[in-house]
């Protein structure tokens, strides 16, 4: 056990060895790495702060309902009762359409044009808070009341949050594609990097190959150097995303004072920031095994 | 311990290094290959090691049979030589110290004793006072000791030497024949191939005679 221990000691303390003998190289391809991995971890950082937006909004989801142009006030009226005696509903506000033209004209600033015309062109309106905000009971409610007498119209507030939802669900997708993409595009940058060491790791491997040493003691300051590498390029890609983070940040807070709101981006959290490293390393190590396995066999001794 | 029976090797290309050669090395026996170069003492030494692959004939080495051995098993076949190598194969970039403890650690070999060892064997070639020297700056026959050191190291049971005084001077010689003599007498298995009559007449050892890749009379 000890002697197993002291084994990895010197394969970990070589892989470091072999970064400090061309730091420029290491560093241009910890760069390499860096960039690729902050490229996605940004992506869901992006979509991560987005649901939690519209989580934020959709806390309370609305129904509007808008009666028929021609039903009259006591025809709304009998709906109110009807939406107030309802189980799904805990409240509904009834607004009448006079009040209703009149919020149009304050808000919109086109009071002239709303003048001129013959009649009041809005319906009378119901605001209802469901009980149950998920999206299943929030159909239900919809087709129920859509199907009353004189409902012209039931449109459901949240429609917009779910189709950002379906959005976001895209995004998703395309970064888990982004993700595979690069991984292939790491292993392909350890795999040639482990290529170069073991040429020039040539002499070192023949000499130990001559006194006996396995393939798996021979391979593996090669893999931790993949996972090494991989681990740097997690980190630096980390340091890039929580960067660009904390620097979007700085200019929201101003305008967060403007609009008098608190508004920030979240950094991604421990369990990202670990998956990310975990993920970086097997990749690497991976791509490292790959090289290694297929270019130990050029290095054998008495082999020229 | 080491047999060979009926050995033939030849390169592709045609070239035929060994042909028919048959003989055996008792545990403890200290052996001397001679002949001219170009008559395949090398390319002897390369089959007994794996290095190289029989064209035909078994070479038998404590039992297994090294021509028939997996790549997977070939390591631990390794393990039971010493390994002196005509062009020494020193790392360079790693000092004298770490050169000869390599061994040991491919061998999982206690950090502890390990450093004991080293200068053990260092001390014999009379290198210990260049234990932090890059091996660059040795002469070619400080080079050839610190080989010797290297193989002797892990304390194996087989010794095999590729002109191991190929480029001492004659005091240095002398010395590495004390130094194979003392190895034989404490049971080590030694194969040397090598020209040099001054360690041949030191040391008075059985010799296999090879001719033309062929066993001489």
């Amino acid at each position: 056990m000890m002697a197993w221990l002291a084994q990895h000691r010197h394969a970990v303390a070589a892989a470091c060895a072999r970064f400090a003998a061309a730091p420029l190289g290491t560093a241009l391809n910890v760069l390499a790495l860096g960039i690729a991995l902050s490229l996605p971890v940004a992506l869901l950082v992006l979509i991560d702060n987005l649901q939690k937006g519209a989580q934020h909004i959709t806390a309370e989801p609305q129904l509007s309902l808008y009666m028929d142009l021609s039903a009259t006030r006591e025809q709304a009226l009998e709906i109110g009762k009807r939406l107030a005696s309802n189980a799904g509903v805990r409240g509904a506000r009834l607004v009448p359409r006079e009040q209703a033209l009149q919020e149009l004209k304050q808000n919109s600033g086109l009071a002239d044009v709303i003048d001129t015309l013959p009649g009041n062109p809005l319906p009378d309106a119901y605001v209802i808070d469901p009980r149950d905000g998920s999206p299943p009971a929030l159909a239900a409610l919809r087709s129920q009341f859509a199907a009353m007498p004189h409902v012209a119209q039931v449109e459901l507030d949240a429609a917009w949050a779910r189709r950002l939802d379906a959005g976001l669900r895209l995004g998703r997708l395309i970064v888990a594609i982004i993700t595979a993409l690069l991984a292939l595009a790491l292993i392909a940058i350890t795999f040639n990097t482990v290529r170069l060491q073991v040429l020039t790791q040539r002499e070192e491997i023949e000499v130990a190959k001559l006194i006996g040493a396995t393939d798996t003691y021979v391979r593996r300051p090669f893999l931790y150097y993949g996972a090494l590498q991989g681990c740097a390029g997690a980190l630096l890609g980390w340091l890039i995303v929580a960067g660009g983070v904390w620097l979007v940040n700085r200019n929201l807070a101003e305008l967060s004072q403007v609009y008098a709101s608190l508004f920030e981006l979240q950094y991604p959290n421990h369990t990202e920031v670990i998956e990310l490293v975990a993920g970086a390393i097997a990749v690497n190590w991976f791509g490292a095994f790959l090289s290694v396995g297929r270019h130990l066999t050029l290095v054998e001794p008495g082999r020229h | 311990m080491i047999s060979f029976s009926q050995v033939s090797k030849r390169y592709p290309g045609g070239h035929r290094a060994l042909h028919d050669v048959s003989f055996t090395v008792e545990t403890g026996e200290l052996v001397f290959v001679c002949g001219p170069s170009g008559a395949g003492k090398s390319t002897l030494l390369k089959l007994l090691v794996a290095m190289e692959r029989p064209t035909s004939g078994n070479i038998i080495v404590n039992g297994q049979n090294v021509g028939a051995l997996k790549p997977r098993a070939i390591p631990f076949l390794r393990r039971n030589f010493g390994l002196v190598v005509q062009d020494h194969k020193l790392l360079y970039d790693r000092n004298v110290y770490e050169n000869v403890a390599l061994p040991l650690r491919i061998l999982g070999y206690p950090e502890k004793g390990a450093a004991r060892r080293v200068r053990a064997a260092l001390d014999k070639v009379g290198l210990l006072k260049h234990e932090r020297a890059l091996p660059i700056t040795l002469s070619g026959g400080e080079q050839q000791r610190l080989c010797i050191a290297r193989a002797i190291v892990h304390r194996p049971r087989i010794l095999v030497a590729d002109e191991p005084t190929g480029n001492l001077d004659a005091e240095y010689g002398a010395a590495i024949g004390e130094l194979i003599r003392a190895l034989h007498q404490v049971g080590v298995t030694i194969i040397i191939a090598t020209h040099d009559q001054t360690l041949l007449a030191q040391l008075a050892p059985r010799v296999i005679a090879l001719k033309d890749g062929k066993l001489a009379a």
